[in-house]
């Protein structure tokens, strides 16, 4: 037993993947933009992974039952922020999701609301501490998660707003569901599809547009279902071996959209072929059975959710990213976690390691 | 602490398991999902993504127009379009090949000989398979751009020649570039770029032809283009300023409408050619786009040769034009005095053999054998001299080798000597041929641009110019083969007799007032007379006439061949409208001829590439 939480009980296993997977992203967007405007793309990111790894040691050192202690006030901050993104927030391609601070960092204040989330709802189950969720306690959870989720809706940001719904779920499953609980729920998710498909027409027209692309991708290969439809090319076109680093003409002709950031997997599966689609999703998987094995040796129950809660994220972004770009899934801006580009997505990744580094530090502590 | 639990050490191992297994499955499925992609379907995406790709395409550079020495237009460029074929997936191309061959009418052939040609260029680079796109081409092309994605449009500058006929055989034509230009150009042409191929067009190709830009555009797999890689600008071909005048060309074309020969008008000081006529002829315009097969084959077999440009490729006897290389010869060689005479009665008998002559001329003197063009006076002197110094003489006055216009084709014409006649038949010159030789005929052979070369030569006193038709100071070259002023005094006044005395070849009939028009008849036969007996037919002569003014020191001299004229006096009039047409313009008083003034074109001082070619006087 010891008494201080050191940083040699960092889960070096965990991030040896994690340094794997940042590697290959770093790679892709070379690859990706090496030859166009946008060349030099990896350093900026290599930048935001520094930025990320600092911020995870900060988070390490925090407690998290410190944080356990706050969820109510970081819950009531959050929902506060994005209000006043709603309000005063800025546009960026159409959706307000950022607050300049000082002119200097744009903060995408959904990202945050990422970890709160996980924070607010592991204080939640734990403190519920039955092994047979009630009908008030499902609602009470729906509550929490559905403020911030319709907040973020709002934006509008349906990418950010989904991947809120897993923690709750997963947190939910492993707080104990009641079966008849969940037959309820599917059932009621089958209900709502066609009610919710009448009422697409109150959707946002680009939403319509996903929607109606993603169900006939074929109809407009110029419009919408171009995104799709590219993508699919580029990752079929790599065949098994793929064309080689650089070499995909897809990615580098820049038919992949967004080839950097939403579709990096497109670029990379023409470029590595499957073979380099199956190290890619492998090391995701090691990464959530890691997340897992820390998760099962948790100190406590509200560690073994804040644990769970990342995981929840980061496997609902890669499998729905990942189906997104096989055409299994409409497009919904979701980036795959670590490998696509962008300073928000890898700071979100990054602090909810911490959280996952905080709470095994502490698992022999008293 | 805290209200909440946070003791609480349950663990759900067993879910977190099962969350595990989960994990794995969702993997595997979406392994499954690229194994479909990558694998199952690989071939057909790969197949999307080869129409997906980079473009190049050409931005052919406008030819440099071609002006007359006022500046005006004679042939320019307009822009038009041409269908182009992307062939980078033969795949694709096979596919669409009977979809193309109707919507645009093109023969399956005629498009699988256009890949066949550029079979060895890179397969990125597209072929012209429809050069000049009618409305209809265009619209069959944008329409169809999602569904046949190998098609493409290239704006390129068309060919114009505004006057059609009017300068064909001088400035030529342009056409697509040969296999064998090809070949030899090392890399510098494509098939189907556009080259001169005659005339001016060929002789200054590499001045007037601009570099060709190009283009390259991503485009996406329905044809359209995303975005563009990079531009490299076409640099437009120079244009040049000939030193035609298309005043003098007009008067000496409308002259020749409906004969068959040539007519050259050329400054006699400086070599400037100011006119230059070739008939029958042929419309550049017919080339500008891809000639059809079976139209270039009629011109190319036509009897009467279209494509030859008679002023310096028809190479004929001069006939008694010769008899000013003969008059000088016998002046300057002084083997024969000036004074020598001659009674010609009709007829002369040399080696056993008779020799005829126009009429009986009586007793003749060089200026009356000179004005009245008497066969028998010139078999006497070139009996005399003998041929190899009537060669000597030909030859120091430009026949019988080119005169090194500055364009391609020229033939050198011949000028017989004995040690020629040795070196081709293997036999002795026969005395008997240079009788024949002293009047313009045997194997005596000039084209018209050689006969007003020497003309104005003799007339200079031995200034042989170097015609050319690029308008620069700079290439203004004189040969001197001086002759002494007894010589050229006695020859000029012969000339000047031709035109202007009673008994002078012409008549008086091409007399002009105030202009010193001097001048030399020639009529040749193009068949003996014992051909035309055997025959049966009689073959009617070519007429000659080269004419200048003034008479010493002339400012310039025309030469007109009048292909079965039958006498020389009849082509006079070709060269006096011209020469009066010179000194018209000079003086301010031109009248352009009638069925001309219609499309008399203004200078264009601009110098633009599609500037006033249509226009007219008002």
């Amino acid at each position: 037993m010891k008494d201080r939480p050191r940083i040699q009980d960092f889960d070096w296993i965990l991030l040896a993947i994690v340094g794997a997977i940042s590697l290959i992203g770093l790679l892709e967007i070379y690859s990706s933009t090496h030859a166009s405007s946008l060349a030099g793309m990896q350093w900026k990111q290599l930048m935001w992974i520094g930025v990320g790894v600092v911020a995870m040691c900060l988070v390490s050192v925090i407690d998290y039952h410190a944080l356990l202690d706050q969820a109510p006030a970081l819950y009531a901050v959050g929902i506060a922020g994005l209000l006043v993104v709603l309000m005063i927030g800025y546009s960026r391609l159409g959706a307000k999701r950022w607050i300049s601070i000082g002119g200097l960092v744009n903060l995408q204040v959904s990202e945050i609301m990422k970890l709160i989330i996980i924070v607010v709802l592991a204080r939640y189950f734990a403190e519920v501490g039955t092994e047979r969720l009630s009908l008030a306690d499902l609602a009470k959870v729906g509550v929490i998660t559905l403020i911030p989720v319709g907040l973020i809706l709002k934006q509008p940001d349906l990418g950010t707003a989904m991947v809120l719904v897993p923690v709750a779920l997963l947190g939910i499953f492993l707080a104990g569901v009641q079966w008849k609980h969940m037959a309820v729920g599917v059932v009621v998710v089958a209900l709502l599809v066609p009610i919710a498909w009448n009422m697409r027409h109150h959707l946002k027209p680009y939403q319509q547009q996903r929607i109606q692309t993603f169900l006939h991708p074929e109809d407009n290969p110029r419009g919408a279902g171009y995104q799709i439809l590219q993508s699919e090319i580029a990752v079929g076109s790599g065949g098994f071996w793929g064309k080689g680093f650089g070499k995909g003409s897809q990615n580098q002709l820049g038919f992949v959209p967004v080839r950097y950031s939403d579709f990096i997997l497109a670029a990379l599966a023409e470029e590595q072929g499957f073979i380099g689609v199956c190290v890619v999703l492998l090391l995701y998987l090691g990464l959530i059975l890691r997340l897992v094995d820390n998760a099962q040796k948790a100190k406590d129950r509200a560690g073994m959710y804040i644990v769970m809660g990342v995981t929840a994220i980061l496997g609902f972004q890669v499998l729905v990213n990942t189906s997104m770009v096989i055409g299994y899934m409409p497009v919904t801006g979701i980036p795959l976690p670590l490998i696509s580009y962008g300073g928000s997505s890898i700071a979100f990744v990054f602090l909810a390691l911490g959280l996952v580094m905080n709470v095994r530090m502490r698992r022999f502590v008293n | 602490m805290s209200s909440w639990n946070v003791n609480d050490q349950r663990i759900p191992q067993g879910r977190l398991t099962l969350f595990s297994y989960l994990s794995v499955v969702f993997v595997i499925f979406l392994l499954v999902g690229f194994w479909k992609l990558q694998v199952v379907q690989s071939g057909h995406y790969s197949d999307l993504a080869e129409k997906n790709g980079i473009r190049s395409i050409p931005i052919i550079a406008p030819r440099g127009a071609m002006l007359d020495r006022e500046g005006r237009v004679l042939v320019d460029s307009y822009p038009s379009f041409s269908i182009l074929l992307l062939r980078d997936s033969p795949k694709l191309v096979e596919k669409y090949l009977p979809e193309i061959e109707s919507g645009l009418g093109i023969s399956k052939e005629d498009m699988q000989e256009q890949l066949d040609a550029a079979k060895s260029e890179p397969r990125f680079m597209p072929i012209i398979i429809k050069p000049e796109a009618s409305q209809a081409d265009l619209a069959f092309v944008e329409s169809h751009r999602p569904d046949i994605p190998i098609l493409d449009l290239m704006m390129v500058q068309r060919r114009r020649y505004p006057y059609g006929e009017m300068f064909a055989n001088t400035i030529g034509y342009v056409g697509e570039v040969s296999p064998q230009e090809l070949n030899e150009s090392n890399g510098r042409y494509r098939p189907g770029d556009i080259v001169g191929k005659a005339g001016l067009e060929k002789e200054y190709n590499g001045e007037l032809e601009g570099t060709d830009g190009m283009r390259r555009v991503v485009v996406n797999s329905v044809g359209k283009v995303v975005r563009t890689l990079d531009n490299v600008d076409a640099i437009p071909g120079k244009p040049i300023q000939l030193t035609i005048d298309y005043d003098l060309q007009s008067v000496a074309e409308h002259d020749m409408q409906g004969k068959e020969g040539a007519v050259v008008a050329m400054d006699a000081r400086t070599g400037a050619i100011l006119a230059m006529v070739s008939r029958p002829t042929f419309n550049p315009n017919d080339f500008a786009i891809r000639i059809p097969p079976r139209e270039w084959k009629r011109l190319n077999t036509d009897p009467e040769t279209p494509l030859l440009n008679r002023a310096i490729q028809a190479q004929l006897a001069p006939g008694s034009v010769f008899k000013i290389v003969m008059a000088t010869a016998m002046l300057e060689s002084k083997v024969i005095p000036p004074t020598f005479t001659v009674y010609c009665p009709g007829y002369a008998n040399f080696y056993g053999r008779i020799f005829h002559c126009d009429h009986a001329h009586g007793e003749v003197d060089l200026h009356k054998a000179i004005v009245a063009s008497c066969d028998v006076y010139f078999y006497n002197v070139g009996k005399q001299l003998g041929i190899d110094r009537i060669s000597y003489y030909a030859n120091a006055l430009g026949l019988g080798h080119l005169t090194g216009i500055d364009l391609p084709g020229e033939e050198p014409g011949l000028v017989p000597s004995e040690a020629w006649v040795e070196r081709v038949y293997h036999h002795k010159w026969y005395p008997g041929s240079t009788i024949s030789v002293s009047i313009g005929q045997g194997s005596v052979m000039a084209t018209p641009i050689q006969l007003a070369r020497m003309i104005a030569g003799v007339a200079s006193g031995g200034n042989l110019v170097h015609p050319h038709l690029l308008k620069d100071d700079t290439n203004v070259k004189i040969t001197r083969f001086p002759l002494s002023q007894n010589t050229v005094d006695q020859v000029t006044a012969g000339m000047y007799g031709v035109v202007n005395e009673p008994d002078g070849t012409t008549a008086e009939s091409v007399k002009l007032k105030d202009i010193e028009f001097c001048g030399k008849t020639g009529t040749a036969q193009t068949m003996s007379y014992e051909l035309q007996n055997r025959l049966g037919k009689h073959i009617k002569e070519n007429g000659w006439f080269v004419g200048y003014a003034p008479r010493e020191n002339p400012e310039i001299v025309v030469a007109a061949l009048v292909q079965g004229a039958g006498w020389g006096s009849f082509v006079a009039p070709v060269v006096r409208d011209v020469v009066k047409a010179y000194y018209d313009k000079k003086n301010g008083q031109f009248q352009p001829p009638v069925s001309m003034a219609e499309g008399t074109p203004k200078a264009d001082v601009s110098r633009s590439l599609v500037a006033s070619a249509g226009a007219h006087h008002p």
